[in-house]
């Protein structure tokens, strides 16, 4: 029976929001459809060695990327789980958690300033092999940067993996007096094991859709990923057939990538969720203690020295004449500006489909199947992930260039795109908490006739501004950072900051760059950390 | 006073006629006319219905065929808040993050601008239910029984013809739920409505019931006056359910009592 109203606004406003989202998705598709059919057998002619080389790379990187954040992070996370209580664990993981903060071009920056041919490390680099070191561009560049993001998310979830162990199975495994091998074996293995193709598949994931670290440590046609090919035959050689051809071939493969790991149940969101550590019943021996020390203290320095660079390197360009700087001034405006409205856009969106689902939910019987609507609204939004920025910035690049002036159009782009790609992680942010208020809440609005603005303002807004201030914060903090579509669509005239830091990297400005990767950092991770803060309050 | 054009001095009667409801794989039937300004006791054991009776009289939920009746008029189409019906549940009767005042205000606007006479009711209605001068309290501040008395208070801001009432009192303590049960009574003195009373327990019902209707396996399988219901004579299937207890009427809300 129907339980709810007959006629919701919040169905209504969920429709609006989906047709939105419709709209930016689909006309990217057109664009991509109609440069197809413009030009069908220039699109044809692109099939040659150059595509195959460069989607063979996505591949090969995405698949090394994951091999080396995933074997270390198995061992890290079960020698963390072992020391549960160690000085400064838990400002260890805190410390893991600021890769997901930081801005792709901030750490490929820092990784630069570390191992780069001028790097800290290159002298003693240079010492080691021989000779001058010649810095890390290409596949290692790549390989480091993928690593420094996904060891400590991987360590992470394996972690997460590991708490769920009850502890009366440690109780038990104490009892039966198990040393640390039939333990790894028994215990701790099963439960690694469980979470490994989830975790292994979010980080192939991640890697096959970089697109900032592949462009700017990345060189040359030998390390090209789809993404970055697909801007550079959009910006430099304009060729629209071959960007078309590559798109389509990028979206087959998230594709693909995306519905294996469905199929094995991955969470395609990475969660920043600290895990706590339970109490451990297992003693650890001498030689584990060292062992577990040393790979800690590893996983710590690579995780740590691209960030310390980035400081280091940022305090020693000269920041009074930076912050003096016209173009410095205007990139921090527009970027705030545009951050602060993707992020607005996408909490609203985001918060118009979590109604809507509800209030279908609601409305739907019990034990019949949901609609085609409710779908649509509940995991419909994780779908915008299959659909990386590059492609959708490709698809409207396409569409509009004829039409309008490509770099005019930039800041709605930037906006929409980034508001779009936030939405997964603002909904998560939100849904629990507005799910709980709607069962506290739903029929006392009713009784009373609270509903529509009367609802938002007394009812709604008071127990979400919470959760929709860490949505917002985090989404600020990926729109603030990101470079795919600004790659496409920035000018002169419309300059972000990090879009800014990649021209002055460009030409070979080093220090302005490491100071403006100083500052889009420090303001990513406060957002970051303000989001975490309001968390913590939300749940006490 | 008024209220969608029906007067609300005096309680009105609900009827359910041929009302059919399923959820899920339960299905309901109900038949039954709850006559003006008395207080019914509807009892049952889990999932017999109780609760769905009363949302298809509040309007939370649609009769799949049968109409729903008060004061004959037909509510079927009618959401819930412009039903002249009232309704207490068992928790969350309070928006946690309104003041008590913001609470009892809602029932005399959903938008909660109110008039200084608004207020000055909404004072006098937490004066009636014992709560004078705590109109600034958020319900974390309140006690359970406390946060009930609320709902109670804006029960008698809204003053409509009919009240339900769901368990409200399920969670407190005997001697406490005896003053709530004695205070709905008193409510009930004043304003005459038409109540409908869900409990778990014998005591409530011979407290303050004039009415019984015992439901089983989602109909009204039985009803009467409440004295009838517990003496003797009363219906089988109601005195199992109830337990051993029925034969023993004089001491029974005792031991009841000191079983809570």
């Amino acid at each position: 029976m129907q339980s709810a109203p007959r006629s919701d606004s919040r169905v209504t406003i969920g429709i609006i929001a989906l047709a939105a989202i419709i709209v930016l998705i689909g006309g990217a598709f057109a664009g991509l459809a109609l440069e197809g059919a413009r030009d069908p057998s220039g699109a044809a002619a692109a099939f040659d060695f150059y595509l195959f080389r460069v989607a063979r790379f996505t591949l090969w990187q995405a698949l090394l990327s994951t091999l080396l954040s995933v074997a270390p992070a198995l061992l890290v996370a079960r020698a963390l789980s072992r020391h549960p209580g160690f000085p400064g664990r838990r400002l260890m993981l805190q410390l893991f958690t600021v890769p997901l903060a930081l801005p792709a071009i901030v750490a490929a920056l820092g990784v630069l300033a570390l191992y780069g041919r001028a790097g800290y490390f290159a002298g003693i680099l240079g010492k080691l092999g021989g000779g001058e070191w010649p810095g890390i561009y290409g596949l290692s560049g790549i390989l480091v940067a993928h690593v420094f993001f996904n060891l400590p998310l991987a360590t992470r979830l394996f972690l997460e993996a590991l708490g769920t162990v009850p502890t009366d199975q440690w109780r038990l495994a104490s009892q039966l007096g198990m040393g640390a091998w039939p333990a790894l074996r028994l215990i701790e293995w099963p439960a690694l094991r469980a979470a490994l193709p989830g975790v292994a598949g979010l980080v192939f994931m991640l890697c096959i859709t970089s697109f900032t670290i592949v462009l700017t440590l990345g060189g040359g046609p030998a390390a090209t990923t789809l993404e970055v090919a697909i801007y550079q035959a959009l910006r430099f050689d304009f060729d629209p057939a071959r960007a078309v051809v590559l798109t389509l071939l990028q979206i087959v493969l998230t594709f693909v990538v995306v519905a294996v790991l469905t199929r094995l149940g991955a969470n395609t969101v990475g969660d920043a969720n600290l895990p706590v550590a339970p109490r451990r019943y297992l003693a650890t021996g001498k030689v584990e203690a060292v062992l577990n020390a040393g790979l800690i203290a590893l996983a710590l320095l690579f995780v740590a020295g691209p960030m310390a660079a980035t400081v280091f390197a940022g305090l020693e360009a000269d920041l009074g004449r930076l912050a003096g700087e016209d173009a410095v001034r205007r990139a921090t405006l527009t970027s705030g500006a545009l951050s602060f409205f993707s992020a607005l856009l996408s909490v609203m969106l985001s918060l118009s489909l979590i109604a809507a689902r509800r209030a279908l939910a609601l409305r739907r019987r019990v034990g019949s199947a949901m609609s085609l609507l409710e779908h649509a609204t509940d995991t419909g939004a994780g779908f915008v992930l299959v659909v990386p920025p590059i492609v959708v910035g490709a698809g409207w690049f396409l569409l509009l260039r004829d039409v309008t002036d490509i770099f005019a159009v930039a800041p709605v782009m930037v906006v929409t795109v980034n508001a779009v790609m936030a939405m997964p992680f603002a909904i998560r942010a939100v849904r629990p908490a507005y799910d709980a208020a709607s069962e506290r809440h739903e029929r006392l609005c009713l009784a009373l006739g609270i509903s529509g603005w009367n609802r938002l303002r007394l009812v709604d807004w008071p127990s979400l501004r919470r959760p929709l201030a860490i949505g917002f914060a985090f989404a600020m903090a990926l729109s603030l950072g990101d470079l795919g579509v600004i790659a496409l669509f920035g000018s002169d005239s419309v300059q972000t900051l990090p879009y800014l830091l990649l021209a002055r990297m460009s030409s070979y400005r080093t220090a302005d760059a490491a100071g403006l990767a100083l500052l889009l950092g420090l303001v990513c991770l406060m957002l970051v950390i303000v989001a975490d803060w309001l968390g913590r309050e939300a749940k006490a | 006073m008024t209220n969608n054009g029906i007067a609300v001095e005096k309680g009105l009667a609900v009827t359910l006629e041929g009302v059919l409801f399923s959820y899920g794989e339960a299905s309901f039937r109900f038949d039954a006319e709850f006559a003006a300004g008395r207080i019914t006791a509807i009892m049952g054991p889990s999932g017999s219905g109780k609760s769905t009776l009363l949302n298809l009289v509040a309007g939370f939920e649609s009769p799949g065929a049968g109409r729903v009746l008060i004061g004959g008029v037909e509510v079927g189409n009618t959401p819930p808040s412009a039903r002249p019906v009232s309704m207490v549940f068992q928790e969350n009767n309070l928006f946690a993050h309104l003041s008590v005042e913001g609470n009892v205000g809602l029932g005399r606007s959903p938008s909660l601008r109110l008039t200084a006479a608004d207020r000055q009711a909404v004072a006098e209605a937490l004066a009636r239910v014992g709560l004078a001068g705590k109109e600034m309290r958020l319900p974390r501040e309140l006690s359970g029984g406390e946060r009930q008395r609320v709902a109670l208070a804006r029960v008698l801001l809204r003053d409509r013809p009919v009240l339900l009432l769901d368990e409200p009192f399920a969670s407190l303590g005997p001697a406490l739920r005896d003053d709530m049960l004695d205070l709905v009574a008193g409510i009930h003195a004043e304003r005459r409505m038409t109540v409908l009373f869900v409990t778990h327990q014998p005591e409530d019902a011979r407290r303050i019931g004039e009415d019984m209707a015992f439901l089983d396996e989602g109909a009204i399988a039985a009803r009467g006056p409440a004295t009838d219901f517990f003496d003797r004579s009363g219906p089988d299937a109601f005195r199992r359910y109830i337990g051993d207890r029925g034969g023993r009427v004089a001491g029974s809300q005792h031991i009841a009592r000191k079983r809570t």
